[in-house]
């Protein structure tokens, strides 16, 4: 009997990541990607950087689906939706048809959360996800003049630099009081803030978008707090869900994310999920950093020596060239307090146990000097 | 001197600048950065990616 190969669904950073370390372990195995779009390999985090330095779409495709598949040495099929997969008989359906895995490797991703709004306009707000998302932004973007931007999150307020560098007027809007809620001290997002204004962008805070409606070429915005803004593109950026339908279809267990064990390991021991779409040991860690650590064990697992994920401190870079930016956000619950130092050029704040062990930081400016210092004292996740 | 970029997460390297922090002094070729040296902010060595020209 042939064997059956390893299959991945999904080829983002995650899929192909898992690919290329398991072929250095495992030349042998079949490798099957099946891609519901063009397939080809590309940087997300640069999605949000790449308007004031006027990259294409086709510009930021660093390598094709076919350059991939002869490189990673692995099969990958472009425009293959998968509609459900049959843990039992270890098979999936994948454009009508059945495909059988030895192993199955969910590398899904997630999907922007949207608001619920109101009006004529509402459809008209884009987000940007991936590369096709990118396209259609830039060339709904094109010889326009103002953006608005639903969210001041780490996405948010990295577009929103990126776009008032390129020349547009921008207006960011937030529920939250301040930037990068989750992520910063009060201070320290005031700092970032200012520094963003600076260079342009306008913010309305504590307050939401509720209504958009079109007017003429445009769109107009009705906030919560009264005001209006007039807009040609409206961008929306308030966060990312994971992908977790097709797998809760099939009977994985799903909570926030799919929920996957140290060894990257659903209720079914034969698929393993990892990424943006997964949720490891109860953490939603949607960045670069942990998918490659992620990526790197689960390799080695699929290659018959299982290594259980451990995280070290990931700190992550806010893409904000007016204030350079890093954060290590403390865990959720993380008992102790923010300490923050400031001045103009920057703010360093860090986040102590009552022991005084650190446990996080966020550097704004001149601080982000400090981050491999601080990093190198801050414990690791797990 | 020349700027690179990360493939995976964008970082930009410059080597008028180094990467003083993690032992890479600045004017520093990217050529004679160590094989050891890993992206400061998605860590992928650099046995592992491509740096683009930018």
């Amino acid at each position: 009997m042939s064997q059956q190969p390893v299959v991945i669904i999904g080829s983002g950073l995650a899929g192909y990541t898992v690919a290329r370390e398991f072929r250095k372990l495992d030349t042998e195995t079949p490798v099957v990607m099946l891609s519901q779009d063009h397939g080809g390999f590309y940087s997300k985090p640069m999605l949000s950087n790449a308007f004031a330095q006027k990259k294409s779409a086709e510009s930021l495709l660093m390598k094709d689906a076919a350059k991939m598949a002869a490189e990673v040495k692995i099969e990958v099929r472009q425009n293959s939706k998968v509609t459900s997969i049959d843990p039992e008989k270890m098979q999936l359906e994948v454009n009508g048809e059945t495909q059988p895995y030895s192993k199955l490797v969910l590398a899904l991703g997630a999907d922007p959360v949207r608001l619920p709004l109101q009006g004529d306009g509402a459809d008209a707000v884009l987000s940007v996800n991936d590369l096709d998302d990118y396209r259609r932004f830039r060339e709904a973007a094109d010889g326009k003049k103002n953006i608005a931007i639903l969210g001041a999150g780490l996405i948010g307020c990295e577009f929103a630099n990126d776009l008032v560098v390129a020349g547009y007027k921008v207006h960011v809007i937030d529920l939250a009081p301040q930037l990068l809620g989750r992520l910063l001290p009060q201070e320290s997002a005031a700092f970032m803030q200012s520094k963003l204004e600076e260079a342009g962008v306008v913010f309305h805070l504590s307050t939401t978008t509720q209504k958009v409606e079109r007017v003429g070429g445009q769109l107009s915005l009705a906030l919560a707090n009264g005001e209006h803004i007039l807009a040609d593109v409206v961008l929306s950026a308030v966060g990312l869900r994971p992908r977790a339908e097709l797998a809760v279809t099939a009977g994985i267990k799903a909570n926030r994310g799919i929920v996957v064990n140290g060894l990257l390991q659903t209720n079914f021991p034969d698929i393993y999920a990892l990424g943006d779409c997964a949720e490891v040991e109860g953490r939603v860690l949607p960045f670069v950093m942990p998918i490659m650590q992620a990526a790197r064990a689960l390799a080695s697992t699929l290659s018959g020596k299982a290594v259980p994920l451990h995280y070290p401190a990931m700190p992550v870079a806010v893409k904000t060239p007016a204030c350079p930016a890093v954060v290590s956000p403390p865990e959720p619950g993380a008992q102790g307090e923010w300490k923050v130092e400031g001045n103009v050029d920057g703010v360093k704040a860090v986040f102590q146990h009552t022991n005084g062990q650190l446990l996080g930081f966020a550097l704004m400016g001149a601080a982000v000097s400090e981050k491999a210092a601080l990093t190198q004292q801050l414990p690791p996740l797990s | 001197m020349k700027v690179w970029q990360c493939l995976v997460c964008g970082f930009i390297y410059d080597e008028t600048k180094g990467d003083p922090e993690h032992g890479i002094k600045p004017g520093t070729s990217w050529e004679n950065v160590p094989a050891d040296w890993s992206c400061p902010d998605c860590g992928v060595a650099k046995a592992d990616f491509e740096m683009v020209e930018v």
